[in-house]
């Protein structure tokens, strides 16, 4: 993708990266896969331009999940999506999980590879959540030194995706956005944009949606994500979004979306449905008016 | 102040403990309901990973104990890989100490064959081996063989019916369990594991194979009650034997 070639590779003597290994996601629309739709989408993968999958789930050494990756992956792009790296971790990111990373993308090859800003293991233990650090100059570092790390071990790019977001760290000293700008600028990674996610933060913390879509580096996103949240209320009556990812995207996050797109151009865009899984016909609408907001916008 | 990943996750797994000082709502106040997000999605998490993990045991101890069982387990044992497909290894030892399920005391073994059902979903693939040739050796040479086990294949024993009760929890019309030991058989021939019944004898056969020794000596170490054509003809159908050499 043109978007990435802005960022080649500048550290230890690389100049830039083979093109081939850079993010080549087709700016359609894909939906995240699950193995109960697998009939379905070989049957008629329309409108689906390109399957993203958990990297977790596809660590075991064989079976089912493995023999309908191979399949899958002989008839669309996949983007492999990390949930468990934890690179916004205080400790070192797991060598051994580092490796089995290595080998699933050594094999399958896949058009992106993307993880989370966020942590999810402390001290050994893996809690299976994406939970929030502060953005401070201390944070930026340690964050910077694991993207490093991923992108020397897998020898490709990375896309980082912002989180969603239901509280604020009293010791951040800078935004999300000037942090995941200076993160591209110091490691050569992309952006995971997920719209859901930066309507679920700036309702939470009461900030400008658009605000943070206008500040955000949109040259820098290789792929964008929507899902469905969950509302809630804190103790004042204040709301509280959940992502979820277990229905429906609403309508003022498909607003938000399109306000990116008009901004970004055509991205790869996938819609993202891990809980109460719906039946394929559900998912591919939603897919399908994914595509109707790629549509209206020209690259 | 600055909220460490250790403040964190010791008030995350804490449900009585304090929200951490330095974790804010937009208006400057202590996080506690928005704390509670995180409390919630991973408790909520982990327990669903368990429930996935363990239906036999889930329908055995019934949901509403499940769930409270999961919640103990999860704060004593949280996960140690991200892979959490394998998430419950230490769920037999937790349950033989777990008081409050003490009249079921086959609980663990049953979890055990819940592990290895997972273990064989997700072991590597094999290709398996013609038996044919076994019955074309003459008898010395028959004792001499040794067969390489698919890495899918696990045997259990149990001073239990373990085997019937797994069947009777998710077959239809399966019997009755009857009190007894039982021995079963993990095999997977294409993509989904199976169980087979066994005797202890022909579980101490297949682990002596598995560990690279020669029918012989699997003969021997097995004893008077192994029913061999039986184990043989099991594993040869179930594709759980990869080579014969």
């Amino acid at each position: 993708m043109g978007t990435n070639s802005l960022y080649p590779f500048t550290k230890r003597g690389q100049t830039m990266l083979d093109s081939a290994r850079l993010s080549s996601l087709p700016p359609r629309p894909g939906a995240g896969y699950k193995p109960q739709h697998y009939s379905d989408i070989m049957a008629d993968p329309d409108p689906v331009g390109w399957l993203e999958i958990h990297a977790e789930n596809y660590m075991g050494d064989g079976g089912r999940p493995i023999a309908q990756l191979r399949h899958l992956a002989e008839r669309f792009p996949i983007s492999v999506h990390g949930v468990g790296l934890s690179i916004g971790g205080e400790g070192d990111l797991d060598p051994e999980h580092l490796a089995r990373l290595k080998h699933l993308v050594g094999w399958l090859n896949p058009a992106s590879f993307s993880e989370h800003l966020a942590w999810s293991t402390h001290d050994a233990h893996f809690f299976n959540d994406l939970l929030p650090l502060p953005y401070n100059p201390a944070t930026l570092h340690r964050v910077a030194s694991h993207i490093d790390q991923v992108q020397d071990v897998l020898g490709r790019q990375m896309l980082l995706e912002n989180p969603s977001s239901y509280l604020a760290f009293a010791d951040s000293t800078m935004s999300e956005t000037d942090f995941l700008r200076e993160l591209v600028t110091r490691t050569g990674c992309g952006l995971l944009l997920d719209v859901n996610n930066v309507f679920v933060s700036a309702t939470n913390l009461k900030t400008s949606p658009k605000t943070y879509i206008d500040d955000f580096p949109l040259e820098a996103v290789g792929e964008i994500h929507l899902g469905g949240h969950d509302e809630d209320e804190d103790e004042t009556g204040a709301p509280l979004l959940i992502d979820s990812h277990g229905k429906a995207v609403v309508d003022p996050v498909w607003a938000l979306l399109d306000y990116t797109l008009a901004k970004s151009g055509p991205k790869p865009l996938l819609i993202e449905w891990d809980n109460d899984v719906p039946a394929w016909p559900v998912l591919a609408d939603e897919t399908r008016r994914a595509g109707r907001a790629l549509s209206l916008v020209t690259a | 102040m600055t909220v460490t990943q250790a403040n964190f996750t010791a008030a995350m797994l804490d449900p009585s403990a304090a929200v951490p000082k330095g974790l804010q709502t937009p208006s400057g106040d202590i996080a506690s309901k928005r704390f509670n997000v995180y409390r919630n999605n991973v408790a909520v998490s982990l327990s669903d990973a368990l429930e996935t993990a363990f239906p036999v045991i889930r329908r055995l101890v019934g949901d509403t104990f499940f769930r409270a069982m999961a919640g103990v387990y999860l704060r004593q044992h949280p996960p140690t890989s991200p892979l959490m497909m394998f998430y419950g290894e230490d769920m037999p030892a937790f349950l033989a100490g777990f008081e409050p399920a003490r009249s079921l005391p086959y609980l663990p073994d049953i979890a055990r064959i819940e592990l290895g059902l997972r273990r064989a979903y997700h072991a590597a693939d094999a290709r398996p081996a013609d038996g044919q040739v076994l019955g074309a050796l003459a008898p010395d040479a028959l004792m001499n063989t040794r067969l390489r086990i698919a890495p899918a294949v696990q045997t259990l024993t149990s001073d239990f019916p373990i085997y019937s009760i797994y069947r009777a929890n998710t077959a239809a019309d399966a019997p009755k369990p009857v009190m007894q030991a039982e021995a079963v058989l993990i095999t997977r021939a294409g993509f989904d594991p199976d169980i087979h019944l066994i005797n202890a004898a022909g579980a101490t056969c297949v682990t002596a194979l598995a560990d690279g020794q020669s029918l012989g000596v699997a003969i021997d170490t097995a004893g008077e009650t192994l029913n061999l054509a039986g184990v043989l003809n099991l594993l040869l159908s179930q594709g759980a034997v990869t080579d014969i050499y």
